[in-house]
């Protein structure tokens, strides 16, 4: 089964301003939401303490946050967790307690408000001290990604080549995050480590697709740089949009079955593949050919070519 | 064309035996199981092993196997209630003398297990468990070193009858005040000589001769290094007599501490033992002065005033016949004559020394127990973070002099068989050589672990069905063919990450399912090749061939760039994105062989080296 006929010709880059419209203005949207509505940042980040209590019956929310009231703990959320019987309690810091022995008085309460009908699954603590480092460290592990992939593309390939992924990979990751905020999804650890995979995923896409337009540069002796890319997007496109379908066919079978835990790891990423496909099919040629990328940067220096020539492929 | 020469097809046959083995551990059950271990104190014989065969017996408890080891015993059982209910009527038959330890045991065969197959290591989020993050206060660390150096410092000029002011601490400087410049020059020569570490410096102040001593930065660095290691022996010690099988303590950073602790269940008790510092003294009990007057604010010099448990005012001397540090054993058990909770202590030379000369000078006279523990309590004031120590200090026992004390002897009064175990693990375990304090904690109920394990189990499931049922549709033969390698992709990752033992978690799992979408990506690319070239006229077997040939450095360039993001999430990761790193970076590893080589020789024995004339896919 082919998803589309070989003589398959369709012209991106005419729309290329049209997409570009369309990006700028989604990138627009994500940095008003960001700026506006800021993220709402998990305890990973912010520190804080996170009681998961799973009960034996349904439980109403109303009930357990009058215990914790009257216990003295103010300023404390709860929530369902997945299910009716899990309850997901945050305790604002202070108080009479030393911040480490928070959870343990909190659960106490609420077990024995439950008459011992209540199950710690998960205590998750965070000081605010490790939640900046954390936050710090993701902030440095995104721009070394960034940069690593900088390098190996303008090495492997060429200088503009690098920028247009890279351009692709923030708009990538810009769009996906302000996702996060305009719909007030919690931003925590996983979350950052799907926003990395993103970046990883959606570059692969990109990079098949520079690899095409590369071989094609030096192929085709004729037509426009914007054709040879043209052609290139049309070729790769079947299997641009196969290898996305299929992550994102196990991404949705985590997302549904995966648990709550891992909900936000798989929403991020199906934001990104999707918003990675297009980029690597729009921005990312689009960048490239507007930093004036033409034949004559692409053409093997010459040694590289007499391999080429002895055993027949290009690659 | 399109053979693979023979010893490809071996080398891939033997890739793919080796990961069935070391990925076959995987597929047996995991058992709940104790595991109790021996001390010096308590050897562990085949009389024990049939108490305990008895004892479990007589309860009810069915054992469904037992293997024995050197001073070692593991009890497997069938679920964890039996475990938990073993658990507690073995505590009570063995004592304290023994280590129990909760634990997972997987039967896995003697054959497997003798070439190192074992199945993966689970992280705390699928096995359920308790991690903790502790931070060591090393500047306190630094600060002690000085004031033992203002201690040291004084006592030697007092010694020399060199006359000084004052000595105090500035800083990071212990300063050292005289009234003339010439005993400073002779004290700075004294100094110098006795402590060769400390750098010295004369300063003159307004009417006052001073000499500055600080400690050089390698002292510093030495000083603090010391404490973090000694911490680090110190909270081992106090975790490994919690019974927790395989708990991992290790440093993070430079002055972090991680602990570990699989299947634990109790972060309050864990975290009231890690904090925890607790010592005894033994002092005499003042008898020549009046308690009533001592509460009424008239505390006789040398002597100072304390409390009983319940509350009773008593009058101790000053002088400290021995201190917590001097202890170097200590135990809980039972006073045979009372039958109350006792901790039997031993002490070092000096200490017995010690204790032998004053309990033999007053016989006949009190000796009190002063239990002393010091909480350190965070709290949030004003916005900021105050830590404040908070001393407890009781007196937990006041008995006669019987006759001369010697290297062992017991001490009671303690509340509980439960305070006895504690205090006794304390003073074994040793002091902490510098403040901690907790600044992350997860831990995870075995419930939601085991719900992490189905549903993560189940999602690669039904991932990787949903891809397969994709492929075979899409690509006919050469899909399957696809469907085998990422089945083998699969069995590698698995495998590897047994032979590694490198931890699998949650983030992990979806690490893998990630990849199982990614995986096919490579045959993805060589398929749509393989169906270009067939467009363009090619023979089949000359665009299989150039299918392969063509997408491999495109399925390279491609699988680099992942790399590097695996690599730097792995770098700077903590935790959850470490073991998504792990997986994403071992599973883009083997779907490359799989989808490239494995497929590659399947495809060559199905269509290779014979005339094709047409090809499907």
């Amino acid at each position: 089964m082919r998803l589309f006929k070989s003589s398959l010709n369709i012209n991106f880059m005419a729309k290329r301003k049209l997409a570009m419209a369309f990006s700028i203005s989604l990138i627009a949207f994500a940095l008003i939401s960001l700026l506006a509505r800021g993220l709402s940042l998990g305890i990973d980040f912010t520190g804080g303490t996170l009681v998961e209590v799973g009960y034996q019956q349904p439980v109403e929310l109303s009930k357990v946050r009058s215990v914790l009231e009257e216990a003295g703990f103010a300023g404390t959320t709860v929530q369902h967790f997945g299910t009716p019987k899990d309850v997901l309690v945050r305790l604002a810091p202070g108080g009479e307690d030393d911040s480490a022995a928070l959870s343990s008085r909190a659960f106490a309460e609420l077990r024995q408000a439950a008459a011992g009908e209540a199950e710690l699954r998960r205590v998750e603590f965070v000081g605010p001290q490790v939640g900046d480092e954390l936050a710090e460290d993701g902030g440095l592990a995104m721009l070394y990604v960034l940069i690593g992939i900088l390098i190996y593309v303008a090495l492997r390939f060429e200088y503009r080549f690098a920028l247009g992924s890279v351009i692709a990979l923030v708009h990538d990751v810009v769009i996906t995050i302000g996702a996060f905020s305009l719909f007030a999804i919690e931003f925590d650890l996983t979350v950052l480590a799907a926003i990395l995979a993103v970046i990883g995923y959606s570059l692969n896409d990109t990079i098949v697709v520079f690899d095409r337009i590369r071989e094609n540069f030096r192929k085709l002796r004729k037509g426009t740089p914007e054709q040879v890319i043209n052609t290139s997007i049309n070729q790769t496109l079947s299997r641009t949009l196969v290898t996305s379908g299929t992550t994102l066919l196990v991404l949705a079978a985590l997302l549904i079955f995966g648990g709550e835990i891992i909900h936000g790891f798989a929403l991020a990423l199906i934001i990104g593949i999707v918003i990675g496909t297009y980029s690597s099919i729009y921005v990312a040629s689009t960048a490239a050919l507007m930093l004036g990328v033409s034949k004559s940067d692409l053409m093997p220096v010459k040694k590289e070519g007499a391999d080429i020539a002895s055993d027949g492929s290009q690659v | 064309m399109n053979r693979y020469p023979l010893w490809k097809n071996i080398l891939i046959g033997i890739v793919v035996l080796v990961g069935l083995i070391y990925a076959l551990p995987n597929i047996f059950d995991q058992d709940p199981a104790l595991e109790i271990t021996g001390s010096r104190r308590a050897e562990l014989t085949p009389a024990t092993e049939q108490r305990v065969r008895d004892a479990l017996g007589a309860a009810g408890i069915e054992i469904k196997s037992l293997d024995s080891g050197s001073n070692k015993l593991l009890l497997r059982f069938s679920d964890s209630e039996t475990q938990l209910r073993a658990k507690d009527s073995l505590e009570t038959l063995l004592g304290g003398d023994y280590t129990l330890a909760l634990t997972l045991s997987s039967d896995v065969p003697g054959w497997l297990r003798s070439v190192g197959a074992l199945p993966m290591y689970l992280g705390l989020d699928l096995r359920g468990g308790i991690h903790v993050l502790i931070d060591v206060d090393m500047d306190a660390a630094v600060d002690q070193a000085l004031e033992r150096y203002s201690g040291d410092i004084r006592t030697l000029l007092r010694d020399e009858k060199l006359r000084y002011s004052t000595v105090s601490q500035r800083g990071d400087a212990v300063v050292i005040s005289f009234k003339e410049a010439e005993i400073r020059e002779q004290a700075l020569a004294k100094i110098e000589d006795e402590f060769r570490n400390l750098l010295l410096e004369s300063v003159d102040g307004d009417d006052a001769f001073q000499v500055e001593a600080r400690m050089s930065n390698n002292e510093q660095q030495t000083t603090r290094k010391f404490a973090l290691d000694q911490n680090i022996t110190t909270l081992r010690n106090r975790i490994n007599a919690l019974g927790v099988s395989e708990p991992i303590i290790q440093q993070q950073g430079d002055r972090r501490i991680v602990v570990q602790l699989p299947g634990a269940q109790d972060p309050a008790r864990l975290k009231d033992l890690l904090g925890a510092t607790a010592t005894l003294e033994y002092r005499l009990e003042d008898t020549e002065h009046n308690v009533e007057d001592a509460v009424a604010g008239k505390v006789p010099v040398g002597s100072k005033l304390y409390h009983t448990r319940d509350g009773r005012p008593i009058l101790l001397k000053k002088q400290v016949i021995v201190t917590g540090n001097q202890i170097t054993d200590a135990s809980s058990g039972f006073d045979q004559r009372s039958n109350q909770p006792a901790v039997f202590v031993s002490l070092d030379g000096p200490g017995a020394r010690r204790m032998r000369n004053v309990t033999t000078d007053n016989v006949g006279k009190p000796m009190a127990v002063v239990f002393i523990e010091t909480r350190t309590e965070s709290r949030v004031v004003d916005g900021k973070k105050v830590t404040r120590k908070i001393p407890v200090q009781e007196v937990i026992s006041v008995a006669n002099i019987l006759e001369p004390f010697g290297r062992r002897f017991q001490t009671t009064g303690l509340d509980s068989p439960a305070e006895a175990h504690d205090l006794a693990l304390l003073l074994r375990a040793g002091a902490l050589a510098a403040p901690i304090e907790i600044v992350e904690e997860r831990t995870i109920g075995p419930s939601l672990g085991q719900d992490n394990i189905d549903q993560g189990f189940r999602s690669v499931l039904i991932g990787l069905l949903l891809v397969m049922v994709y492929m075979a549709f899409s690509y006919k033969v050469f899909g399957l063919v696809a469907n085998l390698a990422l089945i083998t992709n699969l069995v590698l990752i698995v495998a590897v990450l047994s032979m590694l033992q490198a931890t699998l978690t949650l983030p992990g799992i979806a690490g893998i399912v990630l990849t199982v979408g990614m995986a096919v990506d490579a045959n993805v690319l060589i398929f749509e090749r393989i169906r270009e070239e067939i467009d363009i006229g090619n023979t089949p077997q000359a665009s299989i061939h150039a299918g392969y040939e063509k997408a491999l450095s495109t399925i390279v360039d491609a699988n680099v760039t992942t790399l590097i993001a695996a690599v730097v999430l792995f770098s700077f990761g903590t935790g959850p994105i470490k073991g998504f790193a792990v997986t994403l970076f071992i599973g883009i590893l083997t779907s490359m062989f799989t989808a490239i080589l494995g497929t590659r020789a399947v495809i060559n024995r199905v269509y290779g080296g014979r005339r094709l004339g047409k090809l499907v896919i």
